[in-house]
């Protein structure tokens, strides 16, 4: 893949960047919520389910950076890792809210 | 990057490991030598004498000296010596120590202050490896991140080396950039379940910093409880104002032994001593299990000698999270299995390090002909130098300097930092001025000189040296010596490859092996 380092087009670049930021920024919400999501739901006493979430997350992280490059473009790369990761927001939010009325 | 999956693995195999692989070497090489951090805090302060180990005895001294320098500090603690650490560490809180302690080193059997030169030591390299260098939380959040893209680096080039175990009986050697493929692809899949381990147990170990949205959720934002229920909690003792007089340490210690008769303590906790709440902690040093427990021990209450907790039962989540942080740390690790952790880092070292020069000698080659080399490429190529050959001599640099700087200088243990940076720098503008090939040669040369003749450094400024450790017996201050002699002929073997490059050889054409020539050739010109 080395040929693309010379003359390639903005919006290539750009792609790449947006990209990078999907794996960034949208991994690290994905890899949070789903350690949110684990430490509340996971049938376990408090401390080993947060625990169990916690360590759970570098994976989610890993899994979306590679999403993040191996999509077809960058739209499909942002997509595949916000989507997860407001779903599992809106489920971390209605437990939390049950949990706390 | 239409290109289908495998292709886009390769990708970013390849540009998360250029971005990430100059920290990241710097990273592997220095917690590599942190796997022997007390054996080069006691290669860098020698004026601490060996003595023959005997707990009781040095826990009389300890709590000897503090009663007599400390008696009216809030905490203590004391630091045993093992088969490692010849000193006794003792500290109090009060002073301008780091953290707000005092220490002060001890000789374990005539419990006397020993005024050793001002060094960290392994300390230092140990620090470097997940701070580096930065303030707090910057570096920790930085190392963590790097430690991210190892493992994507790893699954990542799983991924792209499909045929891994086929690919791993076949290594060409003397065939130029193959050999380097063929040579990162042995060692990155022979030590590979080390790497997967070592990449993701150091994001367990700062897990509760950069992930810690589950505890703000499940904890409703109270940390501390989510601790007390990790750790075993640790609640500040009260004093009562009643002065109750310590029992002697080595009875407590006695007690330890009844209930662990395998337990080596190394560290010993004192809360409020001299009150009547006063509290002794005991921890042991963790060789026995892998699966670390911090904080574990045993705690007495000093005024009736009873012992001051009961232990929580474990739970699974907890044994891996504790799992990951001992074999990470090698906390378990007995002389041999230590040494397979450091030459398995020394493999990851060379595995990132074989990448980086792929990356730049692949792109080489194109411009091999035309003679010129782009501004990116020429930069790559500084920074690997810099990066690769430059920390070595910078850490080569710090044990100079050890040996070199006056023991009275003030700041001293600052100077010795000041020298590992300037010499990395110096590193770095050499790396500008001269063309590829000949940096490497020259930097390679002077770290095999220098690493090299480190016996010899030790045994003209101490009386330590091999001809004294060798018949004493004393494994940590030769092995030292003879790691680094063994250091200086290995980058002795690289330097003379280096410097041998036959200039002519693309011009012979069929061999794209020594395809890095050219451009230092044309650089020069």
């Amino acid at each position: 893949m080395n040929s693309k380092a010379v003359g390639l087009p903005l919006s290539y670049r750009l792609a790449v960047v947006s990209r990078c930021l999907a794996a960034l920024l949208g991994g690290y919400l994905l890899a949070a919520m789903a350690s949110v999501c684990l430490g509340l739901l996971l049938p376990l006493p408090r401390v080993e389910a947060v625990l169990t979430g916690m360590m759970s997350a570098f994976l989610f992280y890993l899994a979306a950076f590679i999403w993040a490059f191996a999509a077809r473009s960058a739209t499909r790369a942002w997509l595949g890792i916000l989507l997860p990761g407001l779903a599992l927001a809106a489920i971390n939010g209605v437990t939390y809210w049950m949990n706390h009325s | 990057m239409k290109e289908g999956f495998r292709q886009a693995m390769a990708w970013l195999h390849t540009w998360a490991g250029l971005i990430f692989g100059w920290l990241l070497f710097a990273i592997f090489l220095t917690g590599t030598m942190s796997y022997f951090k007390p054996e080069i805090t006691r290669w860098s302060q020698p004026e601490i004498p060996l003595r023959t180990l005997d707990t009781a005895t040095s826990l009389a001294r300890a709590q000897d000296y503090l009663q007599r320098h400390a008696a009216d500090a809030s905490s203590w603690f004391i630091e045993l010596p093992d088969e490692r650490t010849p000193g006794i560490g003792v500290g109090w809180r009060g002073g301008d120590g780091p953290r707000g302690f005092t220490r002060k080193t001890l000789d374990a059997q005539t419990g006397e202050e020993i005024h050793a030169r001002a060094s960290r030591g392994g300390e230092f390299f140990y620090r470097f490896h997940f701070e580096l260098q930065m303030p707090y939380p910057w570096g920790r959040w930085l190392a963590t991140f790097a430690a991210l893209m190892m493992l994507v680096g790893l699954v990542t080039g799983i991924i792209t080396h499909k045929k891994l175990f086929k690919e791993f009986f076949t290594f060409r050697p003397g065939k130029g950039q193959r050999s380097w493929l063929d040579g990162h692809n042995a060692i990155g899949v022979l030590v590979l379940p080390f790497h997967l381990m070592i990449s993701y147990s150091s994001l367990v170990i700062f897990m509760y910093m950069v992930m810690p949205a589950s505890i703000l959720a499940s904890y409703g934002g109270d940390q501390n409880a989510f601790f007390n229920d990790v750790f075993s909690p640790r609640q500040d003792i009260q004093a009562s104002g009643e002065k109750v007089p310590l029992p002697a340490f080595p009875q407590l210690y006695a007690k330890v032994l009844e209930q662990a008769p395998q337990a080596r303590v190394i560290w010993v906790d004192v809360q409020r001593p001299g009150d009547r709440t006063a509290q002794v902690l005991f921890l042991p040093d963790g060789h026995e299990r892998i699966a670390v427990r911090r904080g574990v021990g045993w705690r007495y209450d000093a005024a009736d000698g009873s012992l001051a907790w009961t232990e929580r039962p474990e739970h699974v989540p907890g044994i891996i999270g504790g799992g990951f942080y001992g074999l990470h740390m090698a906390t378990f690790a007995g002389p041999l299995l230590r040494w397979l952790y450091f030459f398995f880092g020394l493999a990851g070292t060379a595995v990132i390090g074989t990448g980086l020069v792929m990356w730049l000698g692949k792109r080489q080659l194109k411009h091999a002909k035309s003679g010129t080399q782009p501004f990116e490429l020429r930069l790559v190529e500084v920074l690997n130098i810099a990066s690769m050959s430059g920390l070595l001599l910078a850490v080569v640099g710090f044990f100079w300097a050890n040996r070199l700087l006056p023991v009275a200088l003030d700041g001293r243990a600052g100077w010795e930092i000041n020298v590992f940076f300037g010499v990395w720098l110096t590193a770095l503008v050499h790396a500008l001025l001269r063309p590829g090939r000949r940096a490497w040669g020259e930097q390679l040369a002077l770290a095999a000189l220098l690493w090299a003749s480190v016996p010899l450094l030790n045994a003209l400024t101490t009386d330590q040296g091999l001809q004294h450790a060798l018949p004493a017996g004393d494994w940590a201050m030769a092995g030292f010596d003879l790691t680094a002699l063994g250091c200086g002929l290995f980058l002795a073997w690289v330097a003379g490859k280096m410097l041998r490059a036959p200039v002519s050889a693309p011009r012979r054409g069929a061999r794209p092996a020594k395809a890095a020539a050219p451009n230092t050739e044309a650089q020069a010109r």
